[in-house]
């Protein structure tokens, strides 16, 4: 098969080719591992039943919707008791519910959210935890 | 029926997905095989056919001349319309791949008591644009879940895109515009009479697909939620090399990678390739110089021509008898 | 021709709605008053054409060579290897439907197949199915169908009601090029023997004679001295123009067509006046005495052939560069094939004007000057005398040939001269003028007797703009540089209009040029009398 204009014809398609391949040229010889969130903070180990407000697998999807209902519960409607799944009753607070056994936001939050790009405005308003 | 089989044909592909990976346990496949497949058509099709556009030569310089020809140094030459050179091509190429120029021009045609008016008509071209542009933006927006770490750039994109701070997680603009640019473009085909009467089965499939991608893509993000760690770990295994499955990823995504999958795979062989067909197209890629710079066409071939020579054999005596000069007396 | 034109208000009536039918499920129907008539085999016989027979289109029989079929989807394949336009135009159409309404045959018929996109569905559905893996298997469903007899017969049906005025391409998003496809269609036809007599005709005598009339050089010759002493009647000047002279600077070629019949040849004589007045050292030839090329709407081999007089006789008589009179598919030639075809013109010199000096950069490769860059030029640079009031009987609008605006983009230099000759201009609405021009509805050899409702359909658009700036400002001159204009014009302007003429750019010269020694003029070009000075003061 003869190519004509194949100077051309040759760039378009180095062109085409980096873009098409670029998510593999991006990673080629890049280790990535898989975020793993630490769990094992001391008030954590200290639970009997390692239990958050609502189930593992829920939490993972949805608890970006959960904390921002919970935001406008309180903010909005002065509503500050939630519920769990087990009847549990929360306060309905970053600071002092979620990040009090989950105090290690580094290890916690930052490790997926970094991974998957996320910029959460939560620490905007929010004090985050002091770590070392 | 074009539309009601791709229709139809879409609905499959998405019970195909679901069926699979719920019933038939098939995640590897969805997951990892389908993609590489699908990864791999697209570009050696892609490529396989900007070859076999390339084996034709372009034997003939023939831009459509949009404006006013390089002549007269004091005639306003209209450099891009009418290019006489690289730099007027490549400006012309980029107005028509970037913002659709030449739709741009677009008029509607009617008639009104024996008289033909025109009227601008914008609507294809703003949804096209809006389609085309939308569409490249998502799959940019996608490399949040292709790479790692992931390029400031990208959170500039999201920002921009998410610039309405509506909703958790943030709604993204571009997702709404592909939408209803695809309805439109959709419905279009259904509603102008004469578009309906040229539509094929082919034009109907990639809009129902692109559909399909858009509202799986809008539902798994803000209503049916997945775990977006493991998804990414998934894409990620594709894009390493080390397919894997993790736990956790839902339904919605696979029927989302294989609609894109089965999008990619049909690319080559569909209507969809003028992606990379637009650059080559003869009547807008080449500037109009042929009377500065002769044009060489490679199959050029002698042809039998009448000579003067014959002319003169056979009108000699007629040429002399009206005084017309002849080379042979 | 025995088929009755409908009235204009007949003809208005236009339907754009599609039918209910799927256009694959609707066999071809030949209308009459819409096609041409089959070419004799005279005709195909003096150039070598295949397949020369006694056949009407309306024959159920066709006289198809056996192997039709094959020798169609060869030349098919063969051409897909030629032409990276009919490749890429046979694959990147989305159908988008931006071209339906820019066609002046569907604007001025709603025929839906003369919608641009589905001319070229006629031949792309045959390309799925013998080109395509997915039309092999697919068939209907992919858009594909086989070639059959009646799909050939649309298809000639068809690609005989598309003018290649390239309007389409202008509003395509890939720049897909219905002219393009007609014309690759046209000489997969013309493998079979399927041209039409209206452009066989032509391409036989241009073979032999050098021009579409089939003028022999004397008659040529006799004709243009018939234009000398009307010249000398008007004026009291005598010209004595040179035919197949050596050594002349320059080398004139004009469509036959200004040499033969009005008001061409009113074109012709503003030729004759302006070179005399300039002194010009140039030629006429009866070899070369055909600009337009009818062998353009047969095949590239046949276009070829037929302008290989022109670098030939401009070698021969060795001149330095070639002028080339009002001519629309001529320039399109001239501006994007000749060179590439016969160059390189290395025989010729860069051409410079011998009036002004100016040289023509644009040309430098292919020596090939527009008469209406040479003559804008002139007037730019106050070489002529004009007299612009002599045009002042005349309200004139500007026509754009298809070929010229979009094939070249010749659009100021005529509206220069136009504006420096008369008095009176007004231009059409915007959207049928320059690149958005419309075709007369006659191009690429459709100006025969027996089509004359597709004409008139075809035009319909473009009489229609005509109309309007008549009602708006009076206009009675519709001015062009095309010979095919001048001879399908006038019929389409009294068919739709009435009361509008038609004329060359280099008429309306003629009658503004105040020529040394010359008596003073009372009657225009064509012997009409010129509006008088004292009458105007008043």
């Amino acid at each position: 098969m003869k190519i004509y204009d194949g100077g051309k014809i040759f760039i378009g398609i180095i062109i085409f080719l980096s873009v098409a391949t670029s998510p593999f040229l991006f990673n080629m010889g890049k280790a990535t591992a898989k975020p793993d969130p630490k769990l094992d903070t001391p008030e954590i180990q200290k639970m009997k039943k390692k239990q958050c407000v609502e189930p593992k697998e829920f939490m993972r999807r949805e608890h970006m919707k959960l904390l921002n209902e919970w935001r406008d519960s309180v903010v909005r409607e002065g509503n500050m008791i939630y519920i769990g799944v087990g009847g549990e009753v929360y306060s309905m607070s970053l600071q002092s519910t979620c990040m009090k056994c989950h105090s290690n936001k580094k290890k916690f939050c930052d490790e997926c959210h970094k991974y998957v790009a996320v910029k959460p405005y939560c620490w905007d308003c929010h004090i985050a935890p002091k770590e070392n | 029926m074009g539309a009601l089989l791709s229709l139809s044909t879409a609905l499959i592909l998405v019970l195909i997905a679901f069926a699979g990976v719920k019933e038939a346990n098939l995640h590897f496949l969805f997951g990892a095989i389908i993609p590489y497949i699908a990864i791999i058509t697209f570009i050696i099709g892609v490529i396989y056919r900007i070859l076999k556009w390339a084996s034709s030569p372009v034997p003939f310089r023939i831009p459509t001349t949009c404006g006013q020809q390089k002549s007269l140094p004091w005639i306003k030459h209209s450099k891009i319309e009418n290019p006489s050179g690289t730099l007027g091509v490549i400006v012309r190429m980029a107005l028509e791949v970037l913002l659709f120029r030449s739709l741009f021009r677009n008029l509607k045609t009617e008639l009104r008591e024996g008289k033909v008016v025109y009227g601008s008509e914008k609507w294809l071209w703003l949804a096209g644009l809006a389609f085309h542009w939308s569409f490249l933006i998502i799959l940019l927006r996608h490399f949040r879940l292709f790479v790692d770490p992931v390029p400031a750039s990208l959170h500039l994109l999201e920002s921009f895109d998410g610039f309405l701070q509506i909703g958790m997680p943030r709604l993204f603009i571009t997702g709404i515009i592909l939408l209803a640019s695809v309805s439109y473009l959709l419905f279009r085909r259904f509603y102008i009479p004469q578009v309906r009467y040229i539509s094929l089965a082919n034009d109907y499939f990639p809009l129902f697909l692109i559909l399909g991608i858009g509202i799986t893509g809008v539902l798994m993000r803000y209503f049916i939620k997945v775990d977006v760690v493991n998804t990414k770990h998934l894409i990620m295994g594709i894009f390493t090399l080390k397919p894997e499955i993790p736990e956790g990823v839902g339904g919605i995504f696979y029927i989302h990678i294989f609609l894109v999958s089965v999008l990619f795979a049909y690319f080559p062989f569909s209507k969809l390739v003028h992606m990379a067909g637009v650059f080559m197209s003869p009547t807008r890629n080449l500037s109009n110089n042929s009377r500065m710079k002769r044009h060489i066409n490679p199959w050029n071939y002698p042809v039998k021509a009448h000579t003067y020579e014959d002319y003169e054999n056979e009108f000699r005596e007629k040429m002399k008898k009206a005084g017309l000069p002849v080379e042979k007396e | 021709m025995s088929n009755k034109v409908p009235t204009p208000d007949e003809l208005s009536k236009i339907d754009y709605k599609p039918p209910k039918r799927k256009w694959m499920d609707t066999p071809v129907e030949f209308k009459p008053g819409t096609w041409c008539y089959g070419s004799r085999p005279k005709y195909l016989e003096a150039v070598g054409m295949p397949n020369p027979r006694d056949w009407k289109p309306s024959d159920e029989d066709w006289k198809l060579p056996e192997n039709w079929k094959e020798i169609f989807l060869e030349g098919m394949e063969e051409r897909l290897r030629k032409y990276r336009s009919f490749r890429l135009f046979m694959d990147i159409c989305v159908r988008c439907g931006a071209c339906a309404d820019k066609c002046h045959f569907f604007i001025g018929s709603g025929d839906p197949k003369n919608m641009p996109v589905l001319r070229a569905e006629l031949l792309r559905s045959v390309y799925r199915k013998y080109f395509t893996t997915s039309g092999k298997l697919l068939g209907k469903v992919a858009g594909a169908r086989e070639l059959t007899v009646d799909v050939l017969k649309e298809i000639w049906y068809y690609m005989y009601q598309c003018s290649e005025c390239r309007r389409c391409s202008v509003f395509c998003p890939y720049g897909i090029d219905t002219a393009e496809i007609t014309l690759i269609g046209r000489e997969l036809l013309n493998l079979l023997g399927l041209n039409t007599d209206w452009i066989a005709g032509p391409v036989a005598n241009c073979y032999r004679t050098g021009n579409h009339l089939g003028i022999e050089p004397h008659t040529f010759k006799n004709s243009l001295e018939f234009f000398l002493s009307d010249i000398e009647d008007i004026t009291g000047i005598k010209i004595e123009p040179s035919f197949n002279r050596k050594g002349a600077e320059i080398l004139f070629v004009t469509p036959s067509g200004d040499t033969f019949a009005d008001p061409g040849t009113y074109t012709c004589m503003g030729y004759l006046m302006l070179f005399h007045e300039l002194g010009l050292d140039y030629t006429w030839s009866t070899y070369a005495s055909e600009g337009g090329n009818f062998g353009f709407f047969t095949s590239n081999e046949m276009a070829k052939r037929l302008h290989y007089k022109i670098f030939a006789e401009a070698k021969r008589l060795g001149v330095k560069w070639i002028l080339g009179g009002e001519c629309g598919h001529m320039w399109r030639l001239l501006n994007q094939y000749l060179d590439t075809w016969h160059g390189p013109a290395d025989f010729l010199e860069e051409p410079v004007s011998p009036i002004t000096g100016t040289k023509f950069e644009n040309t430098k490769s292919s020596r090939l000057v527009h008469i209406a860059e040479f003559t804008a030029d002139l007037i730019k640079h106050g070489k002529l005398n004009l007299d612009p009031s002599r045009n002042d009987h005349l309200k004139v609008t500007f026509h754009d040939s298809c070929n010229t605006s979009r094939g070249m983009g010749i659009f100021e230099e005529p509206r220069y001269i136009i504006k420096n000759v008369c008095n009176h201009f007004y231009e059409m609405p915007e959207d049928t003028i320059r690149e958005k021009t419309f075709c007369c509805g006659s191009g690429s050899g459709l100006n025969a007797g027996e089509n004359m409702e597709l004409r008139m359909r075809g035009g319909f658009p473009r009489a229609n703009a005509v109309r309007f700036v008549k009602e708006k400002h009076g206009v009675n001159m519709l001015a062009n540089i095309c010979a095919i204009d001048r001879a399908a014009l006038p019929p389409l302007m009294d068919y739709w209009v009435t009361d509008v003429r038609v004329t060359g750019v280099h008429e309306l010269v003629g009658n503004a040029l105040v020529m040394k020694g010359e008596k003073e003029r009372t009657v225009d070009l064509r012997n009409e009398p010129l509006t008088s000075k004292e009458s105007k003061e008043e």
